[in-house]
């Protein structure tokens, strides 16, 4: 198998719609059994990335392959399944009506039920998909994403909509589909749900990479926490030189940075003389974590009011 | 490797197509019974009289309303058809399926073919028992054969009005532009009881020439079948034309 193509090849890909650069240059190459997820906040260019593998979208510069081929080619397709964030079907037809057709485009379908019971959508199999709710839904276009049997899987956005039990069966299945040997591609913006299902997460911001790892790898690049607190005077000079912080901010005496190491920059900030009030140290979110990637490199701003 | 059979992809995607038109009743009702509804306000009165010629009111009627039926099938089931799912985002899945376009919009135009059919022989049957309308078998087949293949121009008009207008749009669209052209065209009554300036408008419009097809088949003054098809392959290729037009552009707004 060595010889195989990858799965997914992007190279040097942009994508611009009018003055808009959606991706700005992705090289990307998703082998076969990987499991990534590709991470960033809403706009960052994550569900055009995904149009751009499936031949939904055509790069404005660079190569897409699917299989070593166009993704538009029909015997790339029939390896893939899709589940888009902006689709629907036809409200009249039931899951297993619509499992049972879509089935017959690809060339080796599992029996509806086994999609069905994938997607846990059994009890519902028979009811009209109009009457189904947002997550119900959800769970069709999964079933209909894994009818064909496929190789690869694309899910974008796969648990939007989705309650707790649905998405915890969600990524069970997923990692069936993966311990099976399956490819998955899937977008999310929460760092949890792309550390829980993926072995490979890439970060997205503004149309670029800026970050490919396994969850491990990225998590101890990630800062962990956020620190906040008030000052009552003025800050000493050079109170935050050296200190293991990104995106600090300096506003009219409120202080907030992001680090790894919390205990040691405050023990750092008392011995400079630093008065602290109203301290906080919390765990950083999704937008933190991107701030912390994004400014990694950047020198710590101090801004004035 | 391997693809899937683009027969049996046709075959399962006209059928689901079959099922969920049937199970939308602002579709199946008005296609099957509507024309059955004309016949019985406008058609049955006359149903049992004979023109002066020989020719028989009953089917004279009977197949002006199957013609009706049928141009409601398409125009219809494309328009408000293909609009609806441009609406509920059904295209972009699809596109991303290995099932090539061209075999979902063959799959329409078979069902529409079958709907056609079946609102056809509904309505003849119709005829028969309760108008008592009788022709030749060979008549009625004729009347079947020429009002199906006939239909094509109507096939366009739907995919120009499913692709060019909004699914809200689409339903008043389809009314606005199919009710007056039928009427115009001699449909609900024969050209010559119409207002002068329609009279003159009519023999320039597809279901006028379509009609055509039809009263010919069951003996009524006609003009030659080869001048209807000429005016129907005309319009088939303009509507087409059309339709095509504005799936490009959709193309390119939604997949460029």
């Amino acid at each position: 198998m060595s010889l195989a193509p990858p799965v997914v090849e992007l190279d040097a890909v942009t994508k611009r719609y009018g003055t808009v650069e959606a991706v700005r240059g992705i090289t990307l190459r998703i082998d076969a059994g990987e499991v990534v997820a590709m991470l960033g906040p809403n706009g960052a260019g994550k569900t055009t990335s995904v149009g751009l593998m499936l031949g939904l979208r055509e790069p404005s510069s660079g190569t897409v392959r699917l299989f070593g081929l166009p993704p538009t080619d029909r015997r790339a397709r029939s390896r893939a399944g899709v589940m888009l964030q902006e689709s629907g079907t036809t409200g009249v037809l039931t899951p297993r009506e619509i499992v049972r057709l879509f089935g017959t485009y690809y060339p080796a379908p599992m029996p509806p039920e086994q999609a069905l019971a994938l997607a846990g959508l059994i009890d519902k199999a028979d009811a009209r998909i109009g009457t189904l709710s947002g997550g119900q839904r959800q769970r069709l276009y999964f079933a209909l994403a894994v009818c064909g049997n496929p190789d690869v899987l694309f899910l974008d956005e796969p648990t939007v909509a989705m309650d707790v039990e649905a998405r915890r069966a969600f990524v069970a299945s997923v990692h069936t589909l993966a311990g099976a040997g399956k490819t998955v591609v899937f977008t999310t913006h929460y760092l949890r749900e792309a550390e829980e299902m993926a072995r490979r997460i890439v970060v997205i911001d503004r149309g670029l990479v800026i970050a490919d790892a396994s969850p491990r790898e990225l998590m101890a690049r990630v800062a962990a926490k956020r620190v906040a607190f008030s000052v009552a005077g003025s800050l000493p000079a050079g109170a935050f030189d050296g200190l293991a912080i990104t995106a600090l901010e300096s506003v009219n005496g409120h202080v907030r940075f992001l680090t790894n190491e919390p205990e040691a920059v405050l023990r750092a900030l008392f011995t400079r003389g630093v008065e602290l009030g109203d301290l906080e140290v919390v765990g950083a979110d999704l937008e933190d974590a991107f701030l912390s990637l994004t400014r990694r490199d950047e020198p710590a701003r101090t801004e004035r009011a | 490797m391997g693809t899937a059979s683009i027969s049996s992809m046709l075959l399962a995607q006209a059928r689901s197509e079959f099922v969920t038109r049937w199970r939308i009743p602002a579709f199946s009702i008005t296609s099957l019974v509507l024309p059955i509804l004309f016949f019985t306000f406008f058609g049955l009165p006359f149903a049992r009289q004979t023109s002066p010629a020989g020719v028989s009111v009953g089917a004279y009627l009977l197949v002006s309303f199957a013609a009706y039926g049928v141009g409601n099938v398409m125009v219809y089931g494309f328009g408000i058809g293909v609009a609806v799912e441009r609406g509920q985002k059904v295209d972009v899945l699809m596109r991303a399926m290995p099932i090539p376009p061209l075999v979902v919009i063959t799959a329409k135009v078979l069902n529409a073919l079958v709907f056609s059919l079946i609102s056809i022989v509904a309505l003849i049957a119709y005829g028969v028992v309760v108008g008592g309308v009788h022709q030749d078998l060979g008549v009625w087949v004729s009347v079947i054969g020429r009002l199906l293949a006939g239909s094509l121009p109507f096939v366009g008009l739907g995919f120009a009005i499913g692709y060019g207008a909004s699914p809200n749009a689409a339903p008043a669209l389809a009314n606005l532009i199919y009710l007056p052209l039928s009427f115009a065209s001699g449909l609900f009554m024969p050209v010559d009881q119409l207002p002068g300036f329609v009279q003159r408008v009519a023999p320039y419009l597809p279901s006028y020439h379509y009609g055509q097809l039809a009263w010919g088949a069951v003996g009524a003054p006609a003009e030659p079948l080869h001048v209807s098809l000429a005016w129907l392959a005309g319009y088939t290729a303009l509507f087409m034309f059309l339709a095509l037009r504005a799936y490009r552009r959709e193309e390119s707004r939604k997949f460029a």
